[in-house]
């Protein structure tokens, strides 16, 4: 019971990081119909965004105030992530609308490439330990000298994914920005032909898309207190896999898969074998495509001839 | 061959709002102050992409009481940098994107296509010729044969990377389905050989049967059409699920695959030997006659006086052996009726099934024949290597054949062998610039470039010339004659 508590609690947290990387997979293929295979790898750069921004903060210009440090660096990171995440699409993904259907895909993944190593050429390949930064904790339960924590950390995580998510609702179902995009969505043609700037708005949902990822990198920095150039490409394919599995461009739907996966992951790593983790995601992932195209809140894909 | 070049007359393409001939002063200036005020805007975007990353530079230092992250600053490379883009840029501003040029249209080949038509039918003879005459030129050239050894092994990799984009080609560019798992089964086909080589059970069998050496000798031989086999059935496990998705699932599904198949290997240490791999697997024979110095080897029974470059170099036309059965196996196939599916596949598929083409047949047999030819290559490895692990099978693998295939045109075979030939050998050769270091500082290492370069490549080609550097394709069923069309013009390679 106490380790299913403590396990329920990691993987919540896990899996909310998941579900913010998962928003920008899943509006992106919503407007536009690509998976596009570098954000997960946006994803790495914006913990080295962070990383650095931190070391900046705290090193250089001596903040000592953690929460303050965190603030700015959340800021600095959304800002810098968002930037590199118009200029792929502006630069890789634009001039390919209306090519022939594997080219944005192709592109992505030599973006993918691209991203992860110039990283590792700018930064090195070593991993980069971060000095723990968050560390106190709760106790909510002891039994027999095992002790169920709630790192405050973890619950900063759950609140800005929280926080994070009802803005996004907002954003979308609200606004005109949000009715723009939805309107794309469905039909791009006949959303330009009612006055609606369509390279805007799918700029903007990259924007938006990467600056969550900036959020979630940035949650993970604080978590695990490491980044490396090569953390892109897993967390992006199991952020892939949540948005898959809750139906890929539903918003809700991004979130539940995401905190699905993490909660799979971490039983799976508590219960049956550490080692092969990756590969319970992996196959979540290939039997929710082959059984479950349309997931979990997504709505069945009509083929158009 | 007729090339048909559609180009219309001059006066057609000017369409009629050309900018007059004499500009005003004005003009120019209000062009040069726009293309100053972009490039301004260029630089600043340059520097918020580089800044961070380029500028700033965390350092692990280990101090007595364990590592601490610095940081280090590097302002010049950022400047460099962001000068370079914004010169750039403001150039392109003034020439190519210049509203004053008057901008040619033209539809048909363009100059690489008629370059590829014109030089085509000599290009292939001779490459194949020269690839024949390689380890002569090379033992030749560097005058001897133990000192040719460096430049037929790399001779060697770029033939197995040929081999494997024209395996994945058959897959991508000809079904058009993304394959992002293809190292699955160039993985498959070298434990295949790794596992039945190194096995105790079949050595004792055979030597039982047909004598100690046997199995040693023959395992190579015997392996290479099982380790296809294997391949191309695992091919067809995987693909048998994941064939009715579309595109970009198909792909994400077939990445997840062979990282499934990685994880396996270094998991299940007691079968795969985990990921320390499995090491002393038996060399190649010539058909049987192991390359030795003893009384019964290769040299003695030719007569020659031994050199370990045999080994090396009947190990060269092997691969080239296996490279030009992929190559010609591929250009047979394209003309039965289940090339033509492929292609017809790729183009439409809804079209397809309405034609009562079976769509999951079809797919299936492109999937599992391009794995064997994968897994062909895999055998090779392993032999070659002496050594398997499942580190020599990551995604950079797959993304570096896809690279290698994209590059070279999708569905073109030569585009193919020379997009290998030039990511690859190009690479050997920036490492061995002298002056690169004299630039950059001693511990600059180009190796460390290339997979950025094939990243940058992909989406440069992408977004430039989407058909691949030699993009004309000639039609397998023609009436009367056979034209040359751009590949523009057809949907995702061959025309």
């Amino acid at each position: 019971m106490d380790v299913f508590v403590q396990q329920l609690i990691n993987g919540l947290t896990l899996g909310s990081i998941y579900g913010l990387i998962a928003i920008g997979y899943t509006m992106v293929f919503g407007i536009i119909g690509m998976v596009n295979f570098a954000h997960g790898d946006v994803f790495m750069m914006s913990t080295f965004i962070a990383l650095i921004c931190f070391l900046l903060l705290t090193t250089v210009l001596g903040i000592t105030s953690i929460f303050l440090a965190l603030a700015i660096v959340l800021v600095v990171a959304m800002f810098f992530t968002s930037l590199t995440s118009w200029a792929i699409e502006r630069v890789a993904y634009r001039p390919l609308r209306g090519s022939f259907r594997l080219a944005p895909m192709i592109s992505a993944i030599g973006m993918s490439i691209l991203l992860a190593n110039f990283v590792q050429v700018a930064q090195g390949p070593r991993n980069k330990p971060v000095p723990p930064m968050v560390t106190d904790v709760i106790v909510l339960m002891e039994n027999n000298g095992y002790q169920v924590t709630l790192a405050w950390k973890q619950v900063l995580i759950m609140v800005v994914t929280a926080v994070l998510l009802a803005g996004f609702w907002y954003l979308v179902q609200k606004t005109a920005l949000g009715r723009a995009q939805r309107a794309c969505e469905q039909d791009r043609k006949m959303a330009s032909l009612l006055g609606i700037n369509v390279d805007q708005t799918i700029s903007l949902t990259f924007v938006i898309g990467a600056a969550l990822a900036a959020v979630a990198g940035v949650m993970y920095l604080m978590y695990y207190g490491v980044a490396n150039f090569a953390d892109g490409f897993v967390p992006g394919v199991k952020a892939f896999t949540a948005a898959v599995l809750g139906g890929i461009g539903s918003l809700p739907g991004a979130v539940l898969g995401g905190l699905l996966i993490g909660l799979i992951e971490v039983f799976w790593s508590a219960y049956f074998s550490i080692e092969y983790k990756d590969v319970a995601a992996f196959s979540i992932l290939a039997i929710t495509l082959i059984f479950l195209p349309q997931g979990l809140l997504g709505r069945p894909e009509v083929e158009k001839v | 061959m007729a090339v048909q070049l559609a180009e219309s007359p001059p006066a057609a393409t000017q369409p009629p709002a050309t900018p007059p001939a004499q500009t005003t002063a004005a003009d120019t200036n209000s062009a040069f102050g726009h293309a100053l005020k972009d490039t301004l805007i260029t630089g600043l975007i340059a520097l918020g992409l580089l800044g961070p990353l380029v500028g700033f530079e965390t350092v692990v230092r280990d101090t007595g009481a364990g590592s601490a992250l610095g940081l280090a600053y590097r302002p010049v490379v950022v400047a460099v940098m962001v000068a370079i883009i914004m010169v750039g840029r403001l150039v392109l501003n003034l020439t190519v994107w210049s509203p004053n040029r008057v901008v040619k249209t033209r539809s048909g080949p363009s100059v690489f296509d008629r370059m590829g038509t014109a030089v085509g039918p000599v290009v292939k003879p001779a490459l194949f010729a020269f690839a024949v005459a390689f380890p002569l030129l090379a033992a030749m050239l560097m005058g001897g044969l133990n000192e040719s050894r460096y430049l037929i092994d790399l001779g060697i990799l770029i033939l197995t990377y040929v081999m494997l984009g024209w395996g994945l080609n058959i897959v991508v560019g000809l079904a058009g389905l993304l394959d992002l798992g293809y190292v699955a089964f160039y993985a498959v086909g070298a434990y295949t050989y790794a596992l039945l080589a190194t096995s105790a059970p079949i050595n004792e069998f055979f030597s039982g049967l047909l004598g100690e050496t046997f199995w040693a000798n023959w395992a190579f031989w015997i392996c290479l059409p099982i380790a296809g086999i294997f391949s191309g059935l695992w091919g067809m496990i995987l693909g048998f699920p994941v064939l009715r998705l579309r595109g970009d699932y198909l792909a994400i599904v077939t990445l997840a695959f062979g990282e499934i198949i990685r994880l396996v290997l270094i998991n299940w240490v007691d079968f795969t030997g985990g990921g320390a791999g499995i090491a002393s697997i038996p060399r190649a024979t010539f058909f049987g006659v192991p390359f030795t110095a003893g009384e019964d080897g290769f040299a003695a029974l030719f007569g020659l006086e031994f050199n370990p470059m045999h080994r090396i170099i009947f190990l060269y036309f092997v691969i080239l052996a296996l490279a030009l059965i992929t190559a010609f196996a591929t250009v047979r196939l394209r003309k039965l009726p289940v090339g033509r599916a492929w292609e017809a596949l790729r183009e439409d598929e809804i079209a397809c099934r309405s034609l009562g083409i079976n769509t999951t047949n079809t797919k299936l047999s492109a999937f599992a024949t391009g794995a064997m030819f994968g897994g062909f290559a895999g055998c090779f490895f392993a032999v070659r290597a002496g050594f398997v692990s499942p580190e020599s099978f990551t995604f950079d693998i797959s993304a570096m054949i896809l690279a290698i295939v994209v590059l070279g045109g999708m569905g073109s075979q030569i585009g193919v062998a020379v997009a290998a030939a030039v990511m690859l050998g190009g690479m050997e050769m920036l490492r061995n610039l002298g002056f690169l270091k004299q630039i950059f500082g001693n511990d600059f290492d180009p190796s460390l470039y290339r997979m950025l370069i094939f990243g940058f490549a992909m989406v440069a080609i992408m977004v430039w010339k989407p058909r691949g550097l030699v993009s004309t394709r000639e039609p397998t069923i023609f009436l009367k004659e056979r034209k040359a069309v751009s590949g523009d013009l057809v949907k995702e390679g061959h025309g």
